[in-house]
């Protein structure tokens, strides 16, 4: 009796552990899960028009986890990055339309969300303001600026270079991949062997998990949350430009929980809330894993109300799962 | 630590709740009522930023010139601030205003403030949205949004020149009024109801362009055999649309929306939507100014509702439905000469 339990809490703490070591396995499984009885339920979802479908609705959230990653890893939190992305989007179609070169205006909108992120990051390490209160400001002001530059009109976008994302495909084993796709693929394994491979991911894990120990250990802390906010910043303007691939508009009233979609993505990915832990691998599991609930249960004819609810639902489960890990690792 | 943020939080709250309200100041004074001779009109919004509501604004600040009244405008922050446009009542009344024109942010919301208004004399007109009951106001000068349905859906069936529908439906926030009478006014145009077979499948997509082209990606994977789309409102219709071209279907499919933006008769004039129906915002301006010139000279109030119109814009006019070309639109764009 008493060497069974031993047995089986042995067991559940190397599960436990399991997860803590590889965070994006439980996405993958529920990806995988979601997949498989979607194909089942319905005759249309496994189709390989659909899973490209599928990648491409995931691409901007998934580009704008992507950032938010980073961020949560240093225990930080950016409500402001769908907001700044939209701004960016605006800047690019506004400088086309008044006939500027599709490079400078693709430029003028990444330098833009950089710019924002040099913003978070200065006030945050500077003046040491958390994370949520500064990103809740900014998302204020980024989306009162956004209503300015368009007077809430939507701003249509012509040129190649700007759409060029969304447009531009070829066939991979007859699926159809966009460079838009390519492009999000080659940010993922640019962060991961960033986040992985050097000593500036390992920085950001040690900053997440205990700043004051990070410092004495002589990691520049502030310079390495910067930092973060910086990348972060690049990654929201190339969102802008996967958004203006997708949707050859760019309009203010789009993506206004798309700050909150990237969160729900990142946690559904198995990156902690409270930083140090996790991996960009889980965050595009995850941001995978809402498109193809929503996708799915549109095709079964489900209420979009309780297509909310389940999403809702997988994002509590997966804090649980986090907390049990976590207490697993304690005791 | 934790208690500071959360203090911090609190105060940032507080912060973003009190700072709803613009405000344009042109008087100072007492209440006034109907009949004392000089109409002081202030303008509630939904939000100050939406060019529909600037056009609404702009229209309004324009007629109480012209009329020697005047004139303040608030609005509220965003779409469903009840709290912010309560407060800008209640700041109105303390400038003295004895007419109020309100685009109610939601029906019920802000019922209260309204009668406080109207027990004191102050005549109280809804523009855009009707109130719930109606007679809250005295009253409503707005779009019949049924009608403006019932226009989008008579058009689409009569461009299906006989054929059955096999229609997609983009609807906008569930259970709001204006997103339930357009709904209703469009499935009695095309001649069904919603639980008619030819409805291939629906999606509600608050108004974002980027979750319309979504939900329209995931119904058009459960069927492409469709020649009907219904939007709720342009934006989404542009979602519906991209949705649409990247499967290459927009030349089988008729699709109709609502607005009236010069944004949206631009997408009739590219052959992005076979229709828009326009609404008149400035109508609606010009009407309530004008009756609360009225009032204040002789103390008449309007009452019930007063229909400010709605005009089918097309490209590619059908018999029996009165339209006008995108060329038209263009100057006329939510009533205003561009």
């Amino acid at each position: 009796m008493t060497t069974a339990t031993a047995v089986s809490t042995k067991e559940r703490e190397s599960l436990g552990e399991f997860l803590l070591r590889a965070p994006a396995v439980g996405p993958a499984l529920a990806l995988i899960v979601a997949i498989v009885l979607f194909s089942l339920a319905t005759d249309t979802f496994f189709d390989l028009d659909n899973l490209s479908t599928v990648v491409q609705q995931s691409l901007v959230v998934g580009t704008l986890a992507l950032g938010q990653t980073l961020v949560i890893l240093i225990s930080g939190i950016d409500l402001s990055n769908a907001a700044s992305m939209v701004v960016a989007t605006l800047i690019m179609a506004k400088l086309a339309a008044a006939g500027a070169n599709g490079f400078v205006a693709l430029l003028a909108g990444v330098v833009l969300t950089i710019i924002v992120g040099i913003f978070i990051g200065g006030l945050a390490t500077r003046i040491k303001l958390p994370a949520f209160i500064i990103t809740l400001g900014t998302f204020t002001m980024l989306t009162a600026v956004s209503k300015l530059i368009a007077g809430g009109q939507a701003v249509p976008v012509t040129d190649g270079l700007l759409q060029w994302l969304g447009t531009k495909r070829y066939l991979f084993g007859g699926i159809p991949i966009t460079y838009g796709m390519t492009l999000a693929l080659l940010m993922y394994l640019g962060v991961w062997y960033a986040l992985t491979k050097t000593a500036w991911g390992k920085h950001v894990y040690a900053v997440g998990n205990a700043p004051e120990s990070a410092r004495l250990s002589g990691i520049k802390v502030n310079r390495t949350v910067l930092s973060v906010y910086i990348v972060a910043g690049l990654t929201f303007g190339i969102a802008a430009w996967q958004a203006l691939g997708r949707t050859p508009n760019a309009d203010p009233n789009q993506f206004q929980l798309g700050n909150l979609d990237s969160i729900t993505a990142v946690v559904l990915g198995g990156t902690s809330l409270f930083g140090g832990r996790g991996s960009v691998l889980g965050t595009l599991m995850g941001a995978l894993v809402v498109a193809v609930l929503r996708s799915g249960l549109t095709q079964m004819n489900v209420d979009g109300n309780y297509q909310d609810l389940a999403t809702g639902a997988l994002l509590i489960a997966a804090v649980v799962v986090d907390r049990i890990a976590r207490r697993q690792q304690q005791s | 630590m934790r208690q500071r943020s959360l203090t911090a939080v609190a105060l940032a709250a507080v912060l973003a709740a009190t700072t709803g309200c613009t405000v344009e100041r042109h008087w100072g004074g007492n209440t006034n009522t109907g009949g004392s001779g000089k109409a002081k009109v202030g303008l509630v919004t939904k939000t100050d930023t939406n060019p529909y509501f600037v056009e609404l604004r702009n229209a309004a600040r324009a007629t109480a010139q012209a009329n020697g009244a005047d004139f303040s405008a608030l609005a509220g922050q965003f779409d469903g601030d009840n709290d912010g446009q309560v407060r800008a009542i209640e700041n109105l009344r303390q400038q003295g205003a004895n007419t109020i024109l309100i685009t109610p942010s939601s029906s019920t919301g802000v019922l209260k403030a309204i009668k406080d208004a109207r027990d004191a004399g102050v005549l109280v007109i809804a523009l855009d949205t009707a109130t719930e009951p109606a007679d809250a106001v005295d009253a409503t000068f707005a779009t019949d949004n049924f009608a403006a349905g019932e226009g989008q859906g008579a058009y689409v069936k009569a461009a299906l020149n006989g054929v059955p529908a096999k229609l997609l439906m983009v609807d906008g926030t569930a259970g709001s009024t204006v997103d339930t009478q357009r709904h209703g006014g469009f499935l009695k145009g095309i001649g069904l109801t919603d639980s008619s077979p030819e409805i291939k499948g629906h999606t509600a997509a608050n108004g974002d362009q980027s979750l319309a082209q979504q939900g329209m990606e995931n119904l058009l994977q459960r069927s492409t055999d469709i020649n009907a789309v219904y939007s709720m409102n342009e934006p989404m219709g542009r979602g519906a649309y991209a949705a649409l071209n990247a499967r290459g279907l927009t030349g089988q499919i008729v699709m109709g929306s609502i607005d009236g933006g010069c944004e949206g008769v631009q997408n009739v004039k590219n052959g992005q939507f076979a229709a828009t129906v326009m609404q008149f915002p400035k109508k609606m301006a010009e009407q309530g100014v004008l009756a609360a010139v009225e009032y204040a000279k002789t103390g008449k109030k309007p009452s019930g509702f007063v229909n400010t119109g709605s005009a089918v814009i097309t490209d590619k006019p059908m018999p029996g439905v009165e339209s006008h070309d995108s060329a038209w639109g263009l100057q006329n764009c939510w009533g205003g000469k561009k």
